[in-house]
């Protein structure tokens, strides 16, 4: 088992006739995942990597009888692709475009609260279900099949623990980029809600960095709903406050929310072990399992 | 980005936000004609984008040419809290008997906007929303609808504003919102929003920063971008390149691929005794000539004494760094500080048979890699 992508995932790919689009394309289908069409407006009837493209979402979802969408669409219009894959309706939308303009994001979750589709992202590398299909960007060589669950903020990060994990012979059931923006689809709640729903994941590692408030949420829901347990590890302890560090969303104001301090009393309150480094991560996971 | 207090008063009065009548000035001579030309009294303020102006010495209320040129000549030039002051906003002073804030922001975790009033404005309003938060009253906005003028209301008089002055200050929150909308805000405050002794309210300060993300739609904040500019010679260099970077006050100097990756490799530095010099995000997909960039970045920092380059390659691959780090590299005929290379990831075998490994120091794990950085930067210092 897994959570939101499995083998039997079919996937739309919108702009799939940009560069970016084009590459990831081919190497989830290198990957396994099954990728069956691309949308991009005014190109439907081409062929690219194989698949056929559609003018619309809602057409590739018919023809093809998809449930998922990657989006690799210009930061401009991306807000716009999202509402489209929303509105297709399909079960899950990944947004790897990085750069949405917030208050399309805002509107994006207006609307979220309004369907049943789930978004990861934006600014994300996606989601993949090791051996079975990926979503996104993430280079599928590192991960392997297993047992923890994977949560972050982060892509590189994301990509060190699992090497850390992996060098310890400790596999993924699934890893989840929940992107480093301030408004975002899917967060670390629904992602753990999501890993305490699967008898196959036993352990999950939480990655989260400084801004917003979103790890002190999952540090609550760590403590009221979870028997799974979680490590958790915060980036940006080191962070000065009013510089974003990068991702949009990583940010500790200068009334001083956000910080570092306050996510990793939160995880430690609800009982969830805080490692240090993404090798210590990897060591508590092992202890736990 | 931040505008300056002069272009968000530009902003807000265009809008129909009353403001008091000001001038721009970046010499002691225009400071005083200025003056004279607004009538005294007036207030003399530093334009730079740091809290705290008032208390750090950066305005001054004067009343005479005398004292409006020994202002002048006592904020131009001088620092504030590291930024170099070169122009003041001389401004007609106010008579206030009251001070109030309204403010609009993203709340990040609704994932809605949030219209903000409160009638202890002022000086303090941090202090205040830290430990009477309850005293800043804030209306939700669904982004579908905008704010409707009755939730203005709302706030308003939720806050306890007075009933003389309650439709003037609701319809100064409408604009502010609208402008929040239009220009794709991130944050926008007025504090302190002055009440007369005549129930009149004027906009005493402004601040409004924009979604950096949504400059490509706002042609017009777009043109005050080049005026808001880092006066730090280094992160103007890091804009011209394209890096996300920050300064700090260390000597470890940092470069590394992913906001989340590099942030860790800095509280590492700092876990295993040494200080961040800076943070550099080359971003995703990077090739040679942005590594040697990256490269060319840190040096040309003075407090750098050691560098630690981590890559982990996802979509950035690791032939593409070891070639950028030899050309940047191969330029010197002595290094001249040292650099720590950890690769990972995509290509990484392939760049470790490319990397010149008579240039740098290698090391197979990120922790080795940054505790090796530590020690060379601890050896040059001792």
């Amino acid at each position: 088992m897994s959570v939101f992508v499995d083998e039997d995932t079919r996937v739309v790919v919108q702009g799939i006739t940009g560069g970016e689009g084009k590459f990831h394309a081919g190497q989830m289908i290198e990957y396994g995942t099954n990728v069956v069409a691309g949308a991009v407006p005014g190109r439907g009837g081409q062929e690219v990597q194989g698949v056929p493209v559609y003018d619309t979402v809602e057409q590739a979802a018919r023809e093809e009888d998809a449930d998922a969408s990657v989006i690799f669409v210009p930061p401009a219009f991306a807000g716009d692709a999202i509402m489209e894959s929303l509105d297709s309706p399909l079960d899950l939308a990944v947004a790897i475009t990085e750069g949405v303009p917030t208050q399309d994001m805002a509107a994006v979750r207006k609307r979220l609260s309004e369907v049943d589709t789930n978004l990861i992202g934006p600014n994300c590398p996606g989601i993949i279900t090791p051996g079975e299909s990926k979503l996104g960007i993430l280079p599928g060589n590192i991960f392997s099949s297993g047992n923890v669950g994977l949560v972050s903020r982060s892509g590189t990060l994301t990509y060190q623990v699992v090497d850390s994990l992996s060098e310890r012979g400790l596999g993924q059931s699934t890893a989840i980029g929940i992107g480093g923006d301030p408004i975002i689809g899917t967060t670390f709640v629904d992602a753990l809600e999501a890993f305490e729903a699967d008898p196959d994941t036993h352990a999950v590692a939480m990655c989260g960095e400084i801004g917003g408030e979103d790890e002190e949420k999952a540090a609550e829901f760590i403590g009221a709903n979870m028997d799974t347990p979680v490590v958790g590890f915060i980036a940006g302890r080191t962070a000065p406050p009013g510089k974003r560090m990068g991702h949009a969303g990583a940010i500790v104001s200068g009334s001083g929310t956000g910080t570092a301090e306050s996510k990793i009393d939160a995880l430690n309150a609800a009982g969830a072990e805080v490692a240090e480094t993404p090798e210590q991560v990897a060591g508590a996971i092992e202890d736990l399992l | 980005m931040k505008l300056h207090e002069f272009q968000a008063k530009e902003l807000f009065a265009d809008a129909g936000i009353p403001t008091p009548d000001s001038q721009l000035a970046s010499t002691a001579d225009e400071v005083v004609a200025a003056a004279e030309d607004i009538g005294y009294p007036v207030a003399v303020k530093a334009q730079v984008q740091v809290g705290g102006r008032g208390k750090a010495g950066g305005i001054e209320l004067v009343e005479t040419a005398d004292e409006a040129r020994a202002a002048a000549d006592s904020i131009i030039g001088m620092d504030l809290k590291g930024i170099h002051v070169d122009r003041v906003l001389v401004e007609e002073a106010v008579d206030f008997v009251n001070e109030l804030y309204v403010g609009v922001t993203m709340d990040r975790g609704e994932g809605k906007p949030v219209a903000m009033v409160s009638t202890r404005g002022g000086v303090n309003i941090e202090e205040v929303a830290e430990e009477d938060p309850d005293a800043i009253v804030r209306e939700h906005v669904d982004p579908a609808f905008g704010l409707h003028p009755y939730q203005a209301r709302k706030a308003v008089f939720e806050a306890g504003v007075d009933r003389e002055i309650a439709n003037d200050v609701a319809s100064v929150l409408q604009t502010l919102y609208q402008l929040w909308d239009d220009n794709d805000g991130a944050d926008a405050e007025i504090n302190p929003l002055m009440v007369t002794s005549d129930d009149d309210v004027i906009a005493a300060d402004a601040v409004f920063n924009v979604d950096e993300d949504a400059l490509f739609r706002q042609p017009r904040i777009a043109e005050y971008e080049e005026e808001t500019k880092s006066d730090d010679p280094l992160e103007q260099k890091a804009d011209e390149y394209g890096f996300d970077y920050v300064r700090l006050d260390g000597n470890v100097g940092i470069i590394g691929n992913g906001a989340g990756l590099v942030m860790t490799t800095l509280d590492l530095v700092d876990h295993y005794g040494g200080t961040p010099a800076n943070f550099l995000d080359v971003g995703g997909g990077a090739k040679a000539d942005r590594i040697a960039n990256a490269l060319d970045m840190v040096f040309s920092d003075e407090n750098v004494d050691a560098v630690v380059f981590n890559i982990f390659g996802g979509i950035t691959r690791g032939d593409e760094v070891a070639r950028g780090i030899n050309e940047a590299l191969g330029q010197f005929e002595e290094i001249p500080k040292p650099v720590v290379v950890r690769l990972a990831g995509t290509n990484w075998e392939e760049g470790m048979e490319i990397l010149d490994e008579s240039l740098v120091t290698v090391e197979q794990t990120l922790e080795d890699a940054v505790q090796r950085s530590v020690e060379y930067a601890q050896e040059v210092e001792a």
